[in-house]
């Protein structure tokens, strides 16, 4: 499916997604605390965040498979809380498919129009163009065992598609898929959404997905939203340690907050002192972070503070050299572009490193 | 098994594991081959082989004639009993399926405080032969038995429980419905739970979702147990001969033979035609679950949720379940009254209670208890030995046709009990000991039939439990030194241990009380079988305390080893998921 989508008859509406105050509990265990979120008509959202962070809870909360011990979900200005999943038109494409093996591919996709009762013709004519659109026409009469694993997952995008939903719920659809397919139908999902205009929710563990696909993402770890964001703001400007750590390496420092006469200070444990620039908010407790290639080998710019270290191993990556650098007590990872003929620096032998303070954050955790 | 040979003989010994697998038949693994296909040509192909060849011959000449089926086709007894087989086996698939739908789908979509109790309750039907059952049954549901006194006492009226055909079907349904809860239940069990989500995502609930998703879902087990079902009761003989119902198949053919005569050509006519019921009704679920395999719980997926019942709903699923947990119970209840009754006759309980029938089951009918104890454990040994061999030549070795040992031992499924008993009886008596003794009328014959029977259920075990072996572990100790030989006994043997032992205590226990194969071969009471002891009491009035008494021993004994069976399966489980 290189080819673009064709232009789909089946209609949909954009509309928002609003969660307020919403909590969850199983017994003690308290897995959504206090969630609030606002998800734009049209938008490809992203829940990231580490296994057992609240993620699917929140996405099935909103399917009506979990019931919220309190709070609202609104969708398209409408409380659906009370609703009952097969009432709330939200459309879900499940992690495993979920597939009905003892139907075709057609009365798959067929299925959830019929459950509304829509006359036959019109069934006909959207199960034709979702599984178009998908470009499955050519199965419809196999059954789902016979499929590979990207045409199942394409089917079960038909089947939900076809009901023409609200809101589209993407539960890791493509964690059953190997590397390359993934690529491929993380590409295809973006296109589809950006043709039917469809507001989407996307649940993964995996930065990059989110990152290549989606408008925005919320990270989520134990039950609380970290951060909200565009891709490009939670790999540059993260708000917490958790955000930083979780969006691309991050190398922290840790250490404590002097005052010497009007200046601030951060000393690093193991004995080196910085500067704070004085514009810089520094929370209670923050660590210094920054990312490897905003720090170099020797000083780059007249503005780079020096720090002394040692180089504990290095590795070859292409078009960059990786070094690991031991600072006072803690290590990080520092990535120079690789010139042609240059050789690695040893282990053992002694450096400065150069960071730029501009680009470097105070996070607390 | 003649072209048996080493496999890849031709073959470069390119890779390292080609090498070895080439070297995998050896001489000793060829001759492993030969004895099971001798003793499997011996006990199962001939006798069954004579059978059909004797119903497909002319009597005395020999020659090839189809006169014999058409006799029993102009015969009205034949025909009668055959609808009559078939009528009963269907009624028995329906009523079965009355009692095991609602436990079934009570315990596997229900939050249902004592869900487990039922599923292991439910098992216990079958640690009863079912002619046992029929007595007890009787005495409960007969004309004058404990349920109609009372509705003649309160109503006014009796209801036909045990008349005729109704009580074979009763007393099968009650005895086999367990088959279909188990496979109903795996099924259910087995339907992942995001299945019935995305039907509600898409708008589907209620009725529909469980007529659309669920039972369709669910179907390929059903099928399988139903048709175990009607082949099972088809096949089986003394439930009918007790309850006095002759005009079946199963019944005739058993009585042709003993009264007429073995060389009466009927008797075989009769075995031939419940070979292709059985192989029928087999090969209808096989396509009921061909392609279907429905398993789709995935990893890190649940079953079906469970819901909640409204208090309403709790209290009429609570009135179902005990309902038929009293039916199926009834024969178990009946007869635990029945082996401490003195007169239990035109009343709805025993008149008075005493030990006296345990006293005479434990002094002068003890030898049907040792006898069983002996035959049992054989026929088990046989079977795990046999099993274990069979599953190592299929899954270890490039033997040529050694599948085939395993679709000889697994064609036994289709052989009904009492076509095994006729074909030993009609291959063996004529063959005689120096001393002139018949081997058929040897009491190793009853074991050997024993053996065939259990034969493809101990197969099962044992190749699943080697079928979870990693290869590599063997060849981890060949690396190291071991021979095919010492590999076997000190890594596969052990690694198989609980396989095994799950495996001959399901043959010992099944064993212990089957009754249609060696009904026909048991020649003197010294020689006979719990089950044959049983069979004997129960058919006098006054045989049957003890017989009742002997029967609750049965259970016991059964029902120990298979509590036993299920705790050495549990605990290998476990050792090896600590192992992992």
């Amino acid at each position: 499916m290189n080819q673009p989508f064709p232009i789909s008859a089946l209609e949909t509406k954009a509309v928002d997604v609003d969660i307020r105050n919403v909590d969850l509990s199983y017994g003690a265990n308290h897995v959504l605390k206090g969630i609030n979120l606002h998800i734009r008509p049209g938008e490809f959202f992203a829940f990231l965040g580490p296994s057992g962070c609240g993620k699917t809870t929140l996405l099935r909360l909103i399917a009506g498979f979990n019931q919220a011990d309190g709070g609202e979900v609104l969708v398209g200005g409408r409380d659906v809380a009370h609703l009952p999943p097969w009432k709330r038109d939200v459309g879900m494409v499940f992690q495993s498919y979920a597939l009905w093996p003892h139907m075709t591919v057609r009365r798959n996709v067929a299925f959830g129009l019929e459950e509304r009762k829509v006359p036959k013709a019109d069934i006909d004519r959207r199960v034709a163009a979702a599984l178009e659109l998908v470009g499955l026409a050519h199965l419809a009469d196999r059954r789902p065992s016979q499929l590979s694993g990207g045409q199942q997952q394409r089917v079960a995008v038909a089947r939900t598609i076809a009901i023409e939903p609200k809101v589209l719920l993407l539960d890791e659809p493509l964690s059953n898929l190997d590397a390359k397919m993934r690529v491929q139908v993380r590409r295809e999902l973006r296109d589809l959404q950006q043709r039917l205009g469809l507001t989407t929710i996307f649940v993964t563990h995996d930065q990059e997905e989110a990152n290549t696909i989606c408008d925005r993402i919320a990270v989520m770890n134990d039950g609380i939203v970290q951060q909200v964001g565009t891709p490009m703001e939670l790999y540059e400007k993260p708000s917490n340690l958790f955000v930083a750590n979780f969006l691309g390496t991050a190398n922290i420092l840790p250490g404590r907050v002097v005052r010497d006469g009007g200046e601030r200070f951060f000393d690093i444990d193991g004995g080196v002192r910085l500067p704070i620039p004085a514009h810089v908010v520094v929370p209670e407790g923050a660590k210094l972070v920054f990312r490897p290639q905003h720090a170099s080998l020797g000083r780059s710019d007249t503005g780079d503070v020096l720090l002394p270290g040692t180089i504990v191993h290095s590795e070859f990556l292409g078009s960059t050299l990786r070094y690991g650098v031991k600072i006072g007590a803690a290590e990080v990872s520092i990535d120079t572009p690789f010139h042609s003929g240059e050789a690695l620096r040893q282990p053992g032998s002694a450096v400065e490193i150069g960071l730029s303070l501009r680009s470097a954050l105070w996070l607390a955790a | 098994m003649a072209d048996a040979t080493i496999a890849g003989r031709t073959r470069a010994p390119s890779a390292p594991s080609g090498y070895f697998k080439r070297l995998s038949a050896s001489p000793g693994q060829i001759a492993l081959a030969f004895g099971i296909a001798l003793f499997l040509l011996l006990f199962l192909v001939v006798p069954v082989g004579t059978v059909i060849y004797v119903a497909f011959t002319e009597k005395g000449t020999g020659e090839f004639t189809l006169v014999n089926f058409l006799d029993f086709a102009r015969t009205d007894l034949f025909i009668r009993s055959f609808w009559n087989s078939v009528y009963v086996s269907a009624m028995s698939v329906v009523v079965a399926s009355v009692l095991a739908l609602p436990l079934a789908y009570i315990t596997t979509r229900f939050e249902f405080r004592g869900a487990m109790l039922i599923q292991t309750l439910g098992f216990l039907p079958l640690i009863m032969p079912p002619f046992v059952g029929a007595v007890a049954m009787l005495l409960l549901f007969g004309r004058n038995g404990t349920v109609n006194l009372l509705l003649d006492d309160w109503l006014g009226l009796k209801i036909p429980f045990m008349e005729g055909l109704n009580g074979v079907i009763f007393v099968q349904a009650v005895h086999y419905f367990p088959f279909i809860l188990i496979n109903l239940s795996a099924a259910l069990r087995n339907i992942d739970r995001a299945m019935e989500e995305a039907a509600q995502n898409l708008g589907s609930s209620g009725f529909r979702l469980f007529r659309r998703i669920v039972f369709p879902l669910a179907m390929p087990g059903y099928i399988a147990g139903a048709s175990l079902v009607f082949v099972k009761v088809f096949d089986d003989l003394a439930t009918p001969l007790l309850l006095n119902v002759k005009d079946m198949l199963a019944p005739q053919a058993y009585l042709r033979v003993t009264s007429i005569g073995i060389a009466d050509p009927m008797g075989y006519v009769i075995s031939v035609v419940l070979i292709c019921m059985s192989i029928l009704a087999m090969w209808v679920s096989a396509r009921a679950m061909r392609g279907k395999d429905y398993a789709t719980v995935q990893r890190g997926g649940g079953g079906l949720a469970k819901r909640r019942m409204r208090p309403w709903e709790s209290a009429i699923a609570y009135g179902v379940v005990l309902l038929i947990l009293f039916l199926v119970l009834a024969p178990h209840i009946g007869l635990l009254l029945l082996s401490f009754a003195t007169v239990w006759s035109f009343s709805p309980l025993p008149d008075a209670f005493t030990l006296a029938h345990y006293g005479r089951v434990f002094g002068e009918s003890f030898v049907y208890v040792k006898n069983t104890m002996i035959y049992a454990s054989i026929a088990g040994l046989i079977d795990v030995v046999l099993g274990t061999a069979i599953a190592y030549l299929v899954l270890r070795t490039k033997l040529i046709g050694r599948e085939w040992l395993d679709w000889a031992a697994t064609a036994a499924l289709a052989i009904p009990g009492v076509v095994l008993g006729i074909g030993y009886l009609r291959t063996f008596y004529g063959v005689q000991l120096p001393d002139g003794t018949p081997l058929a009328a040897l009491w190793i014959m009853i074991v050997l039939a024993l053996a065939i029977r259990r034969l493809p259920y101990a197969l099962r075990a044992c190749y699943a439990a080697l079928q979870q072996i990693s290869v590599s572990l063997e060849e981890a100790a060949e690396n190291l030194g071991a021979t095919k030989l010492r590999t076997i006994r000190r890594i596969v043997l052990p690694l198989m241990g609980g396989g095994i032992l799950a495996g001959f205590v399901t043959s010992f226990a099944t064993a212990a009380v089957e009754l249609s194969a060696t009904l026909m071969l048991v020649q003197s009471n010294a020689d006979a079988p719990l089950a044959y002891g049983l069979y004997v009491f129960m058919q006098s009035a006054a045989g049957r305390g003890p017989g009742a008494a002997l029967g609750v021993i049965a259970v016991l004994l059964v029902a120990l080893c298979t509590f036993a069976s299920h705790v050495i399966i549990e605990k290998s489980q476990k050792a090896k998921a600590a192992g992992r």
